[in-house]
């Protein structure tokens, strides 16, 4: 078989390749692939989608067609940070829906958007299952939750969550 | 009152480790089962303990694995946790995982043992972190200490468990959809039958068991069917976790014999309503629910009493509707997030939702017509049971439909003058 694997990294191909052997059929490997190729490299380009497509014995349009579907595959550059803002029912009654007016305004984005700087991205999520804590948002790998004024300053202001390796 | 699933749980949020799961009883459930007891009459005993699956359809566990083909002849068979908690108001695996991750390994391994498969998968949403961290450590120490892995407990039983993080989307929650996911491809549901247990992952036998179900199995198999029968306030055996959000004064999530009144969680354990607000109505168990109303406050949360009052026991996570919030914008709310999360797959789905979404969006943009209720109702019949592929639209119908019911006048009282029906 001939693989195709130009353009990703000796890790990156080993942590995939450590996926496909849990998994009877390697292709079932696809979306811990892309996401491997995330972690490392913020989102997933033409050129590395190709390059695991290759690894993993599909076609780039099989693959894109998996990685389009799964809305925590970034297919376009994100920011630094990227701002997971809960939409659904219980933090919209507690006020998620100004949470995420203060987000845009005070960054100047709209969700789905990335600031000049490449610093946020902020985007709409459902449901983190922190409904007790609502309104709640996740930025990077750090859940945020009673969100309320003074911890929006703190994410946006003193630039908190960590930052994507 | 016994709290078995969340015996092991801190208040300060740190994980319970082995040693402490093992200080309480941890692992001997499984002991027992690999030593003791026949994959059937592992079965058996869930079966007599009359535990149903918590994930939502509440259907009996011991009879999905009673489909499962036995025997040296049926081959590779899988298990598979699903973890893919995303429903909306719905907060409880979170918990089971982050608190007590050894008590879903233990039920993991002695349900595999029961269908006798010999690879189990979780599959875990991709924004649960912290638990994707903690299960990994579990899953090390179970290893480490002979719980999992070869010849689990110097038995002959061996099964190996695989993590998999996934990468959104709630439809990855529908058990056929999330057998799609984790062979590595879009999440659209399939076709029933064949059921899983007939033919699942890659067309193998397989189960797939909610993680709060599977945190019920070491229980039953270390203290007895009888004894989980005791726990109960209803015909339903067991605890459940329930949980309720909204405008209530101490929201929160926990453990109770199941059957417990609606009033007694509202009331006593959630404080009762924040000063200033009344309650109006309340989903019991998530988004895709029928409403209940104030009338309904005595009724025991149980699947059957749910049932019988017009809705589903569901998640057992309730969300309050209070009367300062509009009905009609709450199910907006509701639409909008089926519409988003639909995969597309059939048509009244695919097609139906955004319809939905669009009428009361002009219908609270005042620009509604007097033809648009009964439009809708007549959306929630085309979305609903029957019609499609899975049960994420009729999911969607449920709370409006039974919102168009209960709160008519809420939706009328958006339609400009000219268009209200005298």
């Amino acid at each position: 078989m001939h693989t195709n694997t130009q353009g990703l990294s000796a890790v990156e191909i080993e942590e995939i390749r450590t996926e496909m052997s849990h998994y009877a059929d390697q292709s079932a490997a696809s979306i811990e692939a892309l996401k491997v190729v995330q972690k490392h490299r913020g989102w997933v380009s033409d050129e590395h989608l190709k390059a695991v497509a290759g690894l993993l014995d599909l076609s780039p349009e099989e693959l894109d067609g998996v990685a389009t579907f799964y809305n925590l595959i970034f297919r376009k550059p994100v920011g630094r940070k990227v701002i997971l803002c809960c939409d659904s029912v219980s933090c919209w009654m507690l006020g998620a829906d100004q949470v995420r007016e203060r987000i845009s305004h005070r960054l100047g984005i709209a969700p789905g958007e990335t600031t000049a700087d490449g610093e946020f991205t902020l985007l709409p999520i459902c449901c983190l299952g922190a409904c007790d804590h609502a309104p709640v948002l996740m930025v990077n790998e750090k859940l945020y939750h009673d969100v309320d004024q003074a911890a929006l300053e703190d994410i946006l202001e003193r630039r908190a969550g960590a930052p994507l390796k | 009152m016994e709290r078995p699933l969340t015996q092991n749980i801190k208040p300060d949020g740190s994980p319970a480790r082995l040693e402490d799961y093992l200080h309480n009883g941890g692992y001997e459930g499984l002991r027992r089962a690999v030593k003791d007891l026949s994959p059937l009459e592992v079965q058996a005993a869930v079966k007599d303990a009359g535990l149903r699956g918590r994930g939502g359809a509440g259907f009996p566990t011991g009879v999905k694995w009673g489909l499962v083909p036995m025997g040296q002849s049926a081959g590779q068979k899988y298990l598979v946790v699903n973890a893919d908690e995303m429903e909306p108001g719905t907060f409880k695996d979170r918990l089971l995982l982050e608190g007590d991750p050894h008590q879903l390994l233990e039920g993991l391994i002695i349900t595999a043992f029961a269908i006798q498969a010999s690879i189990a998968y979780i599959f875990l949403r991709g924004e649960y972190v912290l638990a994707a961290e903690r299960l990994r450590q579990a899953i090390s120490e179970a290893e480490q200490s002979g719980h999992l892995g070869k010849n689990v407990l110097g038995s002959d039983f061996s099964v190996e468990v695989h993590l998999h993080t996934s990468a959104g989307r709630y439809i990855c929650g529908e058990e056929t959809a999330l057998l799609n996911s984790l062979e590595g491809k879009r999440a659209t549901p399939r076709a029933k039958p064949p059921f899983p247990q007939i033919s699942g992952l890659w067309g193998r036998p397989t189960v797939v068991n909610n993680v709060e179900t599977l945190c019920n199995v070491p229980h039953i198999i270390r203290k007895g069917a009888d004894w989980y029968r005791t726990l109960s306030r209803s015909s339903d055996a067991g605890t459940k976790l329930y949980g309720v959000s909204g405008r209530v004064k101490r929201p929160g999530l926990w453990e109770l014999p199941i059957g417990t009144p609606v009033r007694e969680i509202i009331e006593e354990h959630a404080g009762g309503m924040q000063d200033g607000h009344r309650l109006k109505g309340f989903l019991p168990g998530g988004a895709s629910t029928d409403f209940l109303l104030p009338q309904h406050l005595d009724v025991p949360m149980d699947f059957q009493a749910i049932a019988d009052a017009g809705s589903r026991l569901g998640t057992g996570t309730m969300i309050i509707l209070d009367d300062k919030t509009c009905p009609v914008r709450m199910v907006l709310n509701l639409e909008r997030f089926f519409a988003r999360e639909s995969c597309g797959w059939c048509t009244p789905c695919r097609d139906g939702l955004p319809w939905v979404v669009q009428v009361l969006e002009d219908l609270v943009a005042g620009r509604g017509r007097a033809e648009d209720l009964p439009l809708l109702a007549r959306l929630c019949r085309t979305i609903g049971p029957g019609n499609t592929f899975c049960a994420l639209a009729p999911g969607a119908a449920a709370p409006l439909g039974s919102a168009l019911t209960h709160f008519r006048g809420d939706f009328e009282h958006y339609l400009p003058r000219a268009a209200r029906v005298a």
